[in-house]
């Protein structure tokens, strides 16, 4: 339930008991519109040519990306797979140098080695990036381990899709993360499809925040459409990891908007599917109903908003093909940290 | 120097860098109650407590991204593979993780571990538990691949892995754990990348690497009596490759014979057949011969066995074919 309020004379929005100022809901807004944007940006660049190979957008998952990063200490992990730009731009990495490695320029956030499917920034604890599907969901494990090795009290937040919930390492870690209590939350974007695959013919089990029962691991349901929500619900989630209960499942009911992939042109969903989501659930309409409802924007405020962050997306496209292409010579960077200079294969050498 | 053997080597090497270095830890399957599988980390839950001596379930994939993960948090993992057939289970971890971060990551993730464990033929298990995989790592930018045929070796070689900034495949041999040689005592680091010529010699070359070094000894002694004087190198890093060591070598005797536990096709004896082709073909007097494992998988039966894997009887007429004595 949403209501006008004022706590200690602040303006905002309380939700479930929940207060989030004026400020704060500005913030979240603005962040899920430029995600928005920046997708739809990267999209057009797609089309023509500019980024090359595979290329996921989030368009209508804004909401969990940028509810999770609300909820999160920015000490706390965070890794997930190939669908990776949203995540990387509420962690609040630089998004020219994200554009740039859409580009594969030099500036590029991983020196133009990754593309699309290999955001990292490490300086931010964000942790990739993963194109083997499930494969980042027992290094998150690992990152967990670690904060329990230090006792530094981090939590890694795990995230995976629909269909990578049925790898064996997901399960593999479930277990070893439960048994030793790991402060790790695995965040399971449900979006209802798996490239062409629905969840329904994929999944015995559809209600995927159950898939931790057989490893004493608890799992809540999330709407995924709703940022106040996943706020929310994340924080309780990231409050149980990081106390020492171990891990928790929160499975987020989201959906894309676009096709898998930048090839796709999604012809496995009706058109009522997806309008039902986009009109109906749309997370950042969602979210502008409800500030226009307090008071705390108006219709037009929104539209200047939207604008802006147009301008602000089109300069970074500008500023990031701007770069050059990365120099010849880092083909040969970055494999090796103690190279041995005198044994085959030699470093940086062909033969 | 003390005697000890190949096992009780590697345990001083775990031992030595986890005194030294708290971000190091071991983690496997029967590693720490049970004391190891094959009794290399004996006594070291007693020592460094669970925190750091970690026994897992039998989930090798998951153990072993569980190590990238924290290795890229920082942590030093020792990842034990029972043996390195059920490594398998953890290929991707292995291969798309731990070998790319550092290049994916533009430099920004490293991962400093390694991964550990029994490789090559055991004794009578059959085929799933007889089987040499240096290739398929030697194959991968990003990895290094180190593998010692004596207890010094073994310690030397395993303390300077641990300390490595990289991925480092660390594979022993089942066959030499009770193997009894000189290790010093103390502190004691072999630098990666270092081929070790295991016997002097004139007339021939032996490249042999883990439990094959061995045979390739035994062979020398025989060609010794038969006239033919072996030297016997060991590269005991097989990625990066200490090919100088071997060049030397060759240019020396003329004459070439690499010899390993593995498959012939793809295998590391044409890697290295083909960088003495390339590098040293004027000072070859004869072509470069290989004696490699059978291209079968490993039979149960003793006699079937003992055909399917390289014998000293075989390294002994390749020398003498190479030597034009056959
Ligand atoms: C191990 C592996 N198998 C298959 C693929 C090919 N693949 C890429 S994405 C994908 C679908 C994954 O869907 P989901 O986990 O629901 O994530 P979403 O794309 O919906 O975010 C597949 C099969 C892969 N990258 N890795
Ligand atoms: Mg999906």
């Amino acid at each position: 339930m949403t209501t006008k309020n004022q706590e200690e004379n602040q303006a905002g929005i309380t939700q479930e008991g929940r207060f989030y100022s004026a400020e704060r809901l500005h913030a979240m807004h603005d962040m899920m519109l430029y995600i928005r944007r920046f997708e739809e940006k990267a999209g057009q660049m797609y089309g023509l040519k500019k980024i090359g190979g595979f290329c996921h957008l989030c368009n209508g998952q804004e909401a969990v990306c940028v509810g999770m990063e609300e909820a999160s200490e920015p000490t706390d992990y965070m890794m997930t797979s190939y669908r990776d730009h949203g995540h990387i731009i509420a962690r609040g990495s630089d998004p020219t140098a994200i554009m740039a490695e859409l580009l594969g320029r030099a500036g590029g956030i991983v020196g133009g080695k990754g593309g699309s499917m290999h955001m990292f920034d490490k300086e931010k604890n964000f942790a990739g990036g993963n194109g083997i599907v499930g494969e980042q969901v027992p290094i998150g494990t690992g990152f967990a381990f670690a904060s329990k090795y230090n006792d530094d009290k981090r939590v890694s937040i795990t995230i995976m899709g629909d269909g990578g919930v049925n790898q064996g390492a997901v399960y593999e870690s479930f277990n070893m993360a439960a048994l030793w209590k790991l402060p790790v939350v695995f965040v399971i974007e449900n979006n209802q499809y798996a490239m062409g695959t629905s969840l329904s013919r994929a999944s015995a089990e559809t209600h995927l925040y159950k898939r931790g029962i057989s490893f004493k691991v608890p799992g809540i349901q999330v709407d995924g459409m709703d940022v106040l929500e996943v706020e929310r619900k994340m924080a309780e989630a990231i409050e149980h990891a990081r106390s020492g209960k171990g891990p928790m499942i929160v499975e987020m009911m989201t959906y894309r908007y676009r096709g898998h992939s930048m090839s796709d042109p999604a012809t496995y969903r009706t058109r009522d599917e997806v309008d039902e989501w986009r009109s109906g659930r749309d997370p950042i309409v969602r979210l502008q109903k409800q500030m226009i409802e307090a008071g705390l924007s108006t219709e037009a405020d929104f539209k200047q908003k939207d604008k802006d962050i147009k301008k602000e997306v089109v300069a970074v496209a500008k500023a990031a093909e701007a770069q050059p292409e990365p120099d010849l010579s880092a083909l040969w960077d970055d494999i090796i940290t103690d190279e041995i200079p005198n044994a085959y294969p030699y470093p940086r050498q062909v033969g | 120097m003390a005697k000890i053997t190949y096992r009780d080597a590697l345990n001083q090497a775990m031992c030595q860098e986890m005194e030294r270095d708290e971000r190091v830890f071991l983690m496997g399957e029967e590693v720490a109650e049970y004391n190891g599988a094959y009794k290399v980390s004996q006594g070291m839950l007693d020592k460094f407590g669970p925190r750091r001596v970690i026994d897992t379930p039998i989930t090798e994939l998951g153990f072993a991204g569980l190590g990238v993960g924290a290795a890229m948090a920082g942590l030093r993992p020792v990842i034990e593979f029972m043996t390195w057939n059920f490594a398998i289970l953890a290929a991707d971890q292995i291969v798309n993780a731990a070998a790319k971060m550092k290049y994916m990551t533009g430099g920004q993730y490293d991962c400093p571990m390694v991964f550990r464990g029994a490789g090559g033929a055991a004794a009578r298990v059959s085929s799933q538990h007889s089987q040499a995989f240096e290739n398929w790592y030697a194959n991968i930018p990003g990895l290094k691949v180190v593998m010692p045929s004596n207890p010094a070796d073994a310690k030397g070689l395993l303390a300077a892995s641990i300390r490595d900034n990289d991925t480092v495949i660390f594979i022993e041999n089942e066959m030499n754990y009770g193997d009894i040689g000189e290790v010093p005592e103390g502190e004691y680091i072999i630098p990666l990348g270092k081929a070790d010529i295991k016997r002097v010699g004139s007339d021939v070359t032996l490249i042999a690497h883990s439990r094959m070094t061995g045979y390739a000894l035994l062979a020398a002694e025989e060609l010794a009596k038969q006239g033919i004087d072996a030297e016997v190198v060991d590269p005991r890093t097989i990625r990066p490759l200490d090919e100088a060591t071997i060049l030397t070598s060759v240019a020396k005797t003329n004459r070439a014979v690499v010899i390993e536990e593995g498959w012939r096709f793809a295998g590391i004896g044409a890697e290295i057949s083909a960088r003495i082709m390339e590098k040293a073909f004027d000072d070859l007097d004869a072509p470069v011969a290989r004696v490699t494992g059978k291209d079968v998988p490993m039979p149960y039966a003793a006699n079937l066995e003992n055909y399917a894997l390289p014998s000293v009887a075989e390294i002994v007429e390749a020398a003498r074919v190479v030597c034009n004595r056959a």
